[in-house]
């Protein structure tokens, strides 16, 4: 079967870059990127939420179908 | 699917004040998941709070809110249950509101059983008037107030308003997040008085002076730190010493006020 990647949103404008989506992601799937948060590895994605879960600022969205 | 958080949140508030890594905007995500799993409506929910950076969450959500004085959280939140018993009154502030300065609100709002939900975050310090130290530092740590190590023994919040009389007590973390919407929810549900302690980090006035070097760290200590209630019964005490308890500590049934109030009503007409 096919992995549908999800695509996950990250609303700069609210990012205070405390590093806890980076740090709590299981797979490694986010970086920072100067003061916020980017995707870097979308692949390793398993769709756990982890990062949506515990984004303290509402600036991560992990759209899945 | 992504969980739509827009939908309970007020239109151009975002972003929040709240530090970087400050763990309040993650039990603000669990009210509002709660929120949602309860299919509160706005107009018959109310948000009350006091003063201080917990306290300012109420601000953020789209449904009935109060901001009021320092401490008197409870005090005004009893207005509005009473005025309006059909609402979904839910309470939210810092330990150093709810306990230091709404201490004595606090105590008898647990005495009196009244239907709401307090949900106190404990970040160990007063963090939005300068890192004073609050009852629930920790004996030997650091604040503003206290550069050489606090002297003063700490409150336990849940242990405090079981003695009090609160009839549901629950603790989470702000480390599992999953969990805090859980506790939210059983605690709006429990008719009664219902407090949820919530540990949370403040990186800013707390964190920097007790040397953690992190948010990560201090996320990491309380992962550490939490025991389940129900692991910690086949531990031994001196496993769970300096451990905290999480989930439902205590949930009994009482008598609740607006109900008894009532009752006092109908004893005053029938004469």
């Amino acid at each position: 079967m096919e992995k549908t990647l999800p695509k996950i949103e990250i609303i700069e404008k609210y990012c205070k870059g405390c590093h806890i989506c980076v740090e709590f992601c299981p797979t490694k799937v986010l970086e920072m990127k100067g003061f916020v948060a980017a995707v870097k590895n979308l692949e390793a994605c398993i769709k756990c939420m982890q990062c949506e879960l515990r984004c303290p600022d509402f600036a991560i969205k992990v759209i899945t179908e | 699917m992504a969980f739509d958080y827009d939908k309970y949140i007020r239109p151009g508030k975002l972003p929040h004040i709240w530090c970087p890594g400050c763990g309040h905007g993650i039990v603000m995500k669990g009210l509002i998941r709660a929120m949602d799993t309860l299919k509160l409506q706005k107009e018959n929910t109310a948000i009350v709070s006091g003063i201080g950076c917990a306290s300012r969450l109420p601000g953020y959500i789209d449904c009935c809110t109060l901001h009021t004085a320092h401490g008197r959280a409870a005090a005004f939140a009893t207005g509005v249950k009473m005025a309006k018993p059909e609402m979904n009154v839910i309470l939210v502030g810092g330990d150093g509101d709810g306990t230091a300065i709404g201490g004595n609100h606090f105590i008898h709002a647990c005495r009196r059983n009244i239907d709401m939900t307090y949900i106190i975050m404990n970040n160990y310090i007063y963090g939005m008037t300068g890192g004073q130290f609050s009852p629930a530092t920790p004996t030997g740590h650091k604040a503003s107030t206290t550069p050489y190590g606090n002297p003063d023994p700490n409150f336990d919040i849940a242990k405090l308003a079981i003695g009090a009389g609160a009839t549901f007590v629950a603790r989470g973390t702000a480390f599992h997040a999953n969990q805090i919407d859980k506790l939210i929810t059983e605690a709006i549900q429990h008719k009664g008085f219902s407090v949820v302690e919530i540990l949370d980090d403040c990186p800013t006035t707390y964190g920097r002076r007790n040397k953690y070097k992190s948010v990560i760290e201090m996320m990491n200590r309380l992962k550490e730190v939490a025991v389940p209630v129900k692991a910690a019964e086949k531990m031994t005490a001196e496993q769970l010493q300096g451990k905290i308890l999480t989930g439902v500590l205590y949930k009994e049934e009482k008598p609740e006020y607006i109900e008894e109030y009532a009752k006092v009503i109908q004893r005053a007409q029938a004469k």
